[in-house]
């Protein structure tokens, strides 16, 4: 075949296919006409339609990195039990769209016996929005898949049951890209360097453009400078706190090291506005230890706060709206944990974050 | 074919425990040179706690300047199968619905030209195949778009749209998101394939404040469903819910209203509408018996992004209440002016929303044709340097 052949059949800007391939009838006889719906067990939703048809769905955990033998088993899961009809949620996990009741609780079953188990629904912890790490990230301060497998063992019972007080969202993100939902996570975790890049002279000149290298820096930290007689920037230590964006820009900034790299956890952030307003997540714990394959210290820290929060909010409270209502030094008490100066903000308009009332809880009980 | 398996103590680890395990995923696909030296590599990283991928990379296809994440491994003369494995973004069809047959397409497609491990999905909402070499990228496209898929976007341009599921299996989705996100996609082709803007710009849909796709955090323009008149309320669906007792509707239902427009006298329920917020609780927790209002749109936000460079930001309201029918001709004329005001004046790698702080929303607006609005803000100024235009 000539180059010009090819070249004429080549097909661009066709876009993805349109849904309405991929839809079981159910849902296209009641596309727009569904009444309301029910969760009659974990991981089950069940919706009616004013037709009065009902749409069975069965949610199952995935690890989000999935082999195509999962996904063909998942497809031949999907024609025995649905007609071969399926969806992926929001959060990553998969969904089987049934018609018949009968075929839900093998169908769970079948899915457990896989090894993915199904939950995720209600006030549980669901699956973990995460990124890619080690396993594809030139820029990652931690691996992705290896902390959400540590943290969701070590949560599982929360992913089967609804027994927390309100929806609890956990997000991780390997750098401060943060890439993915941690800023307005209920739990986020957020890998942080602690360091200044280790700056390549030789090769920066060639390799990056040096204006938008020094236009990257959010604290103004890098200046350009001629260095052994080559052009090249040097980092004013003392103003880099260590976000790594000079590193994205230009690849003579290496910012890894393996000492000094670990996990901040943030909490309270929220997206839905039921009851209280979308809220960003804020800083718990600036900094624990890369400690792989099960990263301990995070594990235990994040169970903690579930542990603390589940005994102590109200009845449909997100983490946020329970810390807005009994306060940060009561949240910092319960928790056990250490309030430091890291956790006051220092960057542009850092002082609306300061408190400034004399409204304090000052009762030495609680 | 060669052995090269590696040992990977410290990922054997994580074969072990209730949650599904993403080391298991990748050994399922070992059968590939490529994974088993991504195993390898990555146990490495493990052993030393650091990455091990060169910074960058720029591959693609012919015609396109985006949709493709190329990546190099820093070891490649130890684990030469990963010295390249480069990711592909495939858009995903809205709502993430599929059949088998189009899942067992794309396997084989992947399984033809690359390492069989995916991402279902990339945060954004891609499907990524994760890991394959440049000669193969050519080859992949050509058969994905005779399957029906094109790439998603990557770089400086649209990024591949996404929403809920909305109309299709959700009772509380004000306008069809599905249908609103193919169209974006579809009319925008340009604009998400060959990389035009200063920097990423990305739209989601949510059928509902409850905003299943967090488009209010992760997407420079989020459209939020919503409605303008009443809630609208069974009775005899409230009587169902107080006789069933697991819900407190004085407390659990009106307590937690955040404008307090809720009545409950222990028999009936009344709700001052002109000063409900469409927050969703009462809806959310009484399914049966609430419903939203039947005169639908969406509220349309603006700006959100992750903190680099100036701090993270969450979209803020742009146009309250917009009705959201097909073709979206206001829609598509908002997203216009923005896009040349943006385009035209944004600086490089600078978010809209990094933009609008910048000159401004009072002038923002004035420069898209649009009226400044209460629902805009929090609250009016607090300082008093004010730019007046005389």
């Amino acid at each position: 075949m000539s180059a010009d052949v090819v070249k004429a059949k080549r097909k661009t800007d066709i876009g993805p296919p349109n849904y309405t391939k991929f839809l079981p009838p159910i849902i296209k006889e009641n596309y727009g006409k569904w009444k309301y719906h029910e969760v009659p067990q974990p991981g089950v939703l069940v919706h009616t339609s004013h037709s009065g048809a009902k749409l069975y769905s069965v949610r199952a955990a995935t690890p989000r990195l999935l082999s195509i033998e999962t996904l063909r088993l998942f497809a031949s899961i999907a024609d025995e039990f649905t007609g071969g009809f399926l969806r992926f949620t929001s959060r990553n996990n998969v969904e089987f769209l049934a018609t018949d009741e009968g075929k839900v609780a093998p169908l769970i079953a079948r899915l457990k016996k896989e090894g993915y188990p199904v939950g995720g629904i209600g006030p549980s912890i669901t699956n973990i929005v995460h990124t890619q790490g080690w396993v594809h990230c030139h820029s990652a301060a931690s691996d992705a898949s290896g902390v959400v497998k540590a943290l969701m063992d070590e949560l599982y019972p929360r992913f089967e049951n609804m027994d927390l007080p309100g929806k609890t969202r956990i997000a991780f993100a390997c750098c401060l890209n943060m890439c993915g939902a941690v800023h307005c996570s209920d739990i986020a975790v957020l890998a942080v360097h602690r360091k200044p890049p280790k700056i390549n002279h030789a090769t920066l000149g060639k390799t990056c453009e040096i204006p938008s290298t020094v236009a990257a820096c959010p604290t103004g930290a890098i200046r350009p400078a001629t260095v052994d007689g080559k052009q090249s920037v040097e980092v004013i230590e003392e103003q880099c706190m260590f976000c790594g964006n000079c590193f994205t820009v230009c690849p003579s900034m290496t910012m890894a090291d393996p000492e000094n790299d670990g996990i901040s956890i943030w909490v309270g952030g929220k997206v839905s506005n039921a009851r209280h307003e979308p809220m960003f997540s804020k800083l718990a714990i600036p900094y624990l230890p890369n400690n792989p394959p099960r990263w301990p210290e995070v594990t235990a820290a994040v169970k903690n706060i579930v542990d603390v929060y589940a005994k102590n909010a109200r009845k449909f409270e997100r983490i946020g709206e329970w810390i807005e209502r009994i306060g940060w030094p009561k949240f910092f008490k319960l928790t056990g944990i250490e309030f430091t100066k890291y956790h006051l903000d220092d960057f542009t308009h850092a002082g609306e974050s300061f408190k400034r009332s004399a409204q304090l809880r000052h009762s030495s009980e609680g | 074919m060669t052995d090269k398996k590696y040992p990977t103590p410290l990922l054997d680890d994580l074969e072990k425990g209730p949650w599904p395990s993403f080391v298991k995923e990748i050994k399922k696909s070992a059968k590939s040179p490529m994974v088993q030296d991504l195993l390898g590599l990555l146990e490495r990283s493990y052993e030393e706690k650091i990455g091990h991928w060169k910074h960058g990379g720029l591959v693609g296809v012919q015609g396109y300047g985006g949709g493709v994440i190329g990546r190099y491994s820093d070891l490649p003369a130890e684990f030469p199968d990963v010295s390249e494995f480069h990711t592909i973004r495939v858009n995903q069809p809205s709502g993430w619905f599929y059949t088998s047959d189009a899942l067992r397409t794309l396997c084989d497609i992947w399984d033809r030209h690359g390492s069989g491990l995916t991402n279902m999905h990339g945060s954004t909402g891609d499907i990524v195949f994760l890991g394959t070499k440049t000669t193969e990228l050519e080859p992949i496209f050509s058969e994905l778009t005779a399957a029906g898929f094109d790439l998603g976007g990557s770089g400086s341009d649209m990024r591949t749209p996404s929403c809920c599921n909305g109309m299709a299996r959700c009772e509380w989705a004000c306008y069809d998101t599905m249908a609103f996100c193919n169209d974006v996609t579809q009319t925008y082709q340009d604009e998400l394939h060959r990389p035009a803007f200063p920097y990423k710009f990305k739209i989601k849909a949510s059928g509902c404040p409850n905003d299943c796709v967090a488009s209010i955090a992760r997407s420079d323009m989020s459209v939020i469903g919503t409605w303008r008149d009443d809630i609208q309320i069974d009775p005899a669906a409230v009587k169902e819910y107080a006789l069933a007792g697991k819900l407190d509707i004085g407390k659990d239902v009106a307590g937690r209203c955040p404008t307090k427009v809720i009545d409950w006298d222990g028999t009936t329920l009344a709700i001052d509408n002109s000063n409900c917020v469409k927050c969703m609780h009462c809806i959310n927790v009484m399914p049966k018996a609430l419903s939203p209002g039947k005169d639908r749109g969406a509220t349309i936000l603006i700006g959100a992004k992750a903190p680099i460079v100036q701090g993270a930001l969450l979209a803020s309201v742009l146009v309250p209440f917009i009705k959201l029918e097909q073709p979206y001709e206001d829609v598509k004329e908002l997203i216009a002016a923005m896009w040349d005001l943006w385009a035209e004046h944004g600086k490089n790698r600078e978010r809209i929303g990094e933009f609008i702080q910048r000159i401004g929303l009072g002038n923002f607006l004035e420069q898209i044709g649009l009226d400044p609005a209460p629902e805009m803000v929090i609250q009016p100024r607090t300082n008093p340097y004010i730019f007046y235009n005389l």
